[in-house]
């Protein structure tokens, strides 16, 4: 844009614009997962035996490593944020693209964990535990799979040419949110039997 | 907060040397918040001539069963189901959210807030442009093998869920694609709302001076933020069910397919409330500009509607008393549903309390305004006996429960809209609409909105059902005396729908014909009569301006002119 | 966002990972002791959701600096999150209690776990021949 609009360098909350609407991007978030959450909730308080049952069949150890990953990508993308507040900018892209590196193992280790169940029998449509495991996953998975390509983007189009230094905070933001959606989905899919 | 400087100059000198935009810049792509409000005014205006046609269509054949109609030719059922699904889809999606929150709030918020623009003016634009693609995808879905989606507005699971049952093996999930990708539209835009009058406010614009109009916007978006979540789930677990043969509401497979009216239910009763309060923001703004009076118990009214917001979270139920649910939780949505008549009504009574003592001016916005009140009134009244389980048992699914809501979405997403058109008509174009010409309009739009729904409220308590393709087929309906009264209502809605002719006709030729006006026509105190008619790109032009007082001071005591612009500097202050 | 102190980060990090480690050995424990009824529960309750819920604490208020945000941002995610709970002790009213009088219900608790007993025995005995088994499944399932 040719001009500069004077309605984005207004805060009357304190809080950067940019943020307070990633905090509400967060809330609807909230609300989008949860949704989902109180549902599966419900399936599984209904259908407590065959549900745990079947729950026997995800594979803990790569749950657990997902987890691992996820955790450490929030270290890093936190470490991001403190080096872009010191306007450091080769820090940086450093702890951005690192996150992003854990991202990938935690797809690459969804694609291994989604493709031994499938081998296995276990698709979307074996029953409704199944039909709620891959969505509720793969939302996630697409989640990650957003954040990683914005972090690849901010970091290559903003951080490199050193502007918009807040936008290592907000999509910190979103990703720890990500992050603490696998904290719960976790124990949901893969710990509770 | 290094990065917000209040650097609020330096605004007027860097477009000056622009050369001029071409027409896709200026109008297609533009980000500026009141192009994008117009593209989703004329979209959403487009899309209510197409559900009007709808409605047309199956009236016509309710009234005249089996014969062809002009500009259709013979209706199948599933044709009927289609349009009536397609009908309720576009009036709420396409027509009421677009008008009433994307267009006056693109158009309004930053104008009435005194800034610029939006804060995200390109996710603005990415909004419009990912509404104007779910519009398409939705009548696209005409188009498609099988038909358009006939399973009601609703969408209840497993009619929806399986294309064996409602044969539209395209249409339903193109119908909830475009469904989806509308949410996504309001989602991103009501951030947008929602962000800009937190951060962007003028200067010296207190919490209490905000104009009604931008609080009533503001909840809306919250409101629709908050409970549309558990519905975009929902819509991807019914996707799943329409397109991979998941069992999510599948009762044989385990599922549970009221679960899916829950999910829906959540988002569609706040959902009344959304289209709602912008309508009782337009009411309140054109009640005080032509009642020449401060606007009665402005605190007591944003409570009740943010009380309203967190009371329609306790609701959604009373939609479900008879599909199973069970008969302990009836009591518990009873009572929240008769309780939210409370604030609703405290909110109505305010506005004719507004109007006492005031030195009225009848012109078609203020008609609309009133009869905004009034019939809404009855609409609301209405409600209540369909939110007492006990007689909704008898009442669901009959054309009572049709009329009533009618009696609320019309007043909202036509009456409300209509007076917003014609009051801010010339803040958008810089000239007047036609008073005479107006309120022809205004007479045969109430008139004959009043004439379609009164019969069908008789025809309900006599237990006439909704969403049946011929009543010929059921002897107990097909008495004469139902016939005249389905007949009567057909023909007032060809009334109403002939009634708009001269509005489209006064809107188009007012653009360019119409009286031309200052900044200030209807001397009204709100910041958006401060800037130009129509604003040019940057509203205000170099200075911003600065708020002083409340947006409602007309006829104070002691001053000659009986408004108060809420940026003129107090006298102690000028001098 | 300058000016105030940051807690240490790796401290946090650490915290998170300890209490990830229990979470995850607190219901292997629960298997191995053989624990069953009440006090299973409880313990796979506390150490998997409570600790998320630990979890999701830490990181929401160090990581996102919640506790040193505007007090804005901590209403609007708590306003979310109850209207949730609103959700769904709203329909749990409902749906815990999906059994009507009017209809019968072909899906049962018991032929579902069998089934999955079943499939599970089933799955045992071809071990390796996962391919074919899968589309034995489907079949299966397809009716």
């Amino acid at each position: 844009m040719a001009h500069q609009i004077i309605a984005t360098s207004r805060s009357r909350t304190g809080i950067p614009t940019g943020r307070l609407a990633v905090w509400w991007v967060i809330g609807s978030e909230i609300l989008i997962f949860g949704g989902l959450i109180a549902t599966y909730l419900l399936n599984r308080f209904n259908h407590g035996p065959s549900w745990s049952a079947e729950a026997a069949h995800t594979n803990t150890f790569i749950g657990a490593a997902n987890t691992f990953w996820l955790l450490t990508s929030s270290l890093f993308v936190v470490l991001a944020h403190a080096a872009s507040e010191r306007r450091d900018a080769r820090k940086t892209r450093m702890w951005i693209w690192l996150t992003i590196m854990l991202g990938g193992f935690f797809m690459g280790f969804k694609t291994y964990e989604y493709t031994t169940e499938i081998l296995h029998g276990y698709t979307i449509f074996t029953s409704n535990f199944w039909s709620f495991y891959y969505t509720a996953t793969g939302l996630h998975g697409f989640h990650v799979v957003c954040g990683m390509v914005i972090m690849a983007i901010i970091a290559e189009n903003d951080i490199k040419n050193e502007r918009n230094w807040h936008r290592v905070e907000n999509i910190g933001l979103y990703w720890h949110f990500v992050d603490i959606v696998w904290i719960f989905l976790f124990p949901l899919m893969y710990i509770a039997k | 907060m290094a990065e917000v400087a209040h650097a609020e100059v330096g605004h007027g000198e860097h477009h000056d040397d622009h050369h001029e935009p071409s027409f896709w810049s200026k109008y297609i792509f533009s980000t500026d918040h009141k192009i994008i409000g117009f593209q989703y005014m004329f979209t959403g205006m487009a899309m209510a001539l197409i559900g009007g046609y709808f409605a047309y269509v199956f009236r016509m054949q309710l009234a005249f069963p089996g014969s062809s109609i002009p500009f259709w030719g013979t209706l199948s059922p599933a044709a009927y189901n289609s349009l009536v699904t397609n009908h309720g889809t576009i009036m709420i999606f396409w027509v009421a959210m677009p008008v009433l929150i994307a267009a006056m709030g693109n158009f309004l918020i930053p104008l009435m807030i005194g800034c610029d623009d939006m804060v995200f003016p390109r996710i603005n634009r990415l909004s419009y442009q990912i509404f104007l693609l779910s519009a398409i995808v939705l009548l696209a879905s005409f188009f498609v093998p099988g038909g358009a989606f006939g399973g009601a507005w609703t969408s209840y699971a497993p009619l929806s869920a399986k294309a064996q049952y409602n044969s539209t093996p395209f249409g339903a999930p193109l119908w909830l694609i475009a469904v989806t990708l509308e949410i996504v539209a309001f989602l991103l835009g009501g951030i947008n709302f929602i962000t800009t009058t937190m951060n962007a406010r003028a200067k010296g614009m207190k919490i209490y001076d905000i104009p009604m109009m931008v609080w009533m916007i503001v909840i809306a978006s919250i409101l629709f933020m908050c409970s549309v979540g558990p519905l975009v789930a929902g819509a991807v677990m019914l996707l799943f069910d329409q397109t991979l043969g998941t069992a999510f509401f599948d009762a044989n497979a385990g599922g549970d397919p009221v679960l899916w009216q829950h999910l829906f239910w959540f988002f569609g009763h706040p959902e009344v409330y959304v289209v709602l309060l912008p309508a009782m923001g337009i009411v309140a703004e054109v009640t005080c500009t032509f009642a020449r009076k401060k606007l009665f118990a402005y605190k007591l009214i944003l409570y009740s509607s943010i009380g309203l917001g967190i009371l329609s979270f306790f609701v959604w139920a009373h939609h479900q008393f008879i599909s199973g649910v069970d008969p302990r939780a009836t009591y518990l949505f009873t009572t929240t549903t008769l309780l939210i008549s409370i604030p609703v009504a405290i909110i109505l009574f305010a506005f004719v309390a507004t109007l006492y003592g005031g030195s009225i001016r009848f012109t078609t916005a203020m008609l609309f305004a009133l009869a905004f009140t009034g019939e809404f009134l009855l609409g609301g009244v209405t409600g209540i006996w369909l939110g007492s389980s006990g007689t909704d048992i008898y009442l669901h699914d009959t054309y009572f429960v049709l009329a009533h809501f009618h009696y609320t979405f019309v007043p909202i997403a036509i009456i409300a809209t209509f007076a917003a058109i014609y009051y801010w008509f010339p803040k958008m174009f810089g000239r007047k609409m036609n008073e005479t010409w107006g309120k022809i309009h205004f007479w045969g739009t109430i008139i004959g909105f009043n004439g379609i729904f009164i019969p069908l409220f008789i025809l309900g308590a006599g237990g006439q059902h909704r969403r049946i393709y011929n009543f010929q087929n059921y002897p107990d309906l097909a008495g004469a005396d139902m016939q005249d009264m389905r007949v009567f209502a057909t023909l007032s809605l060809i009334v109403m729908l002939v009634f708009q002719i001269p509005f489209i006709v006064n809107f188009i030729v007012s653009i360019k014909r119409g009286e031309k006006v200052g900044k200030n026509p209807w001397k009204a105190n709100t910041l958006e009569w401060v800037a130009p008619s129509p604003p040019p790109h940057g509203n205000f032009g170099p200075v911003l301006p600065e708020v002083y007082r409340g947006p409602y001071e007309y006829s104070v005591e002691g001053r000659e002119k009986d408004y108060w612009p809420q940026n003129e500097k107090p006298e102690s202050e000028a001098t | 966002m300058a000016g105030h102190k940051h807690p240490s980060y790796l401290k946090i990090y650490f915290t998170l990972l300890i209490l990830f480690i229990i979470s995850v050995l607190g219901p292997e424990l629960a298997e191995i002791l053989g624990l069953e009824g009440v006090s299973r529960v409880v313990l796979v309750l506390s150490t998997a959701f409570g600790i998320a819920i630990w979890k999701a604490y830490l990181v929401c208020a160090y990581f996102m600096h919640l506790k040193v945000e505007k007090i804005y941002a901590p209403y609007i995610l708590l306003a979310c999150l109850s209207l949730l709970f609103v959700f769904f002790f709203g329909t749990a009213t409902d749906a815990m209690f999906a059994n009507g009088h009017n209809w019968v219900k072909e899906y049962s608790e018991e032929k579902a776990l069998a089934e999955v007993i079943a499939r599970d025995e089933h799955h045992e005995d071809d071990h390796g021949h996962s391919e074919s088994h899968d589309d034995s499944h489907s079949e299966e399932k397809s009716h």
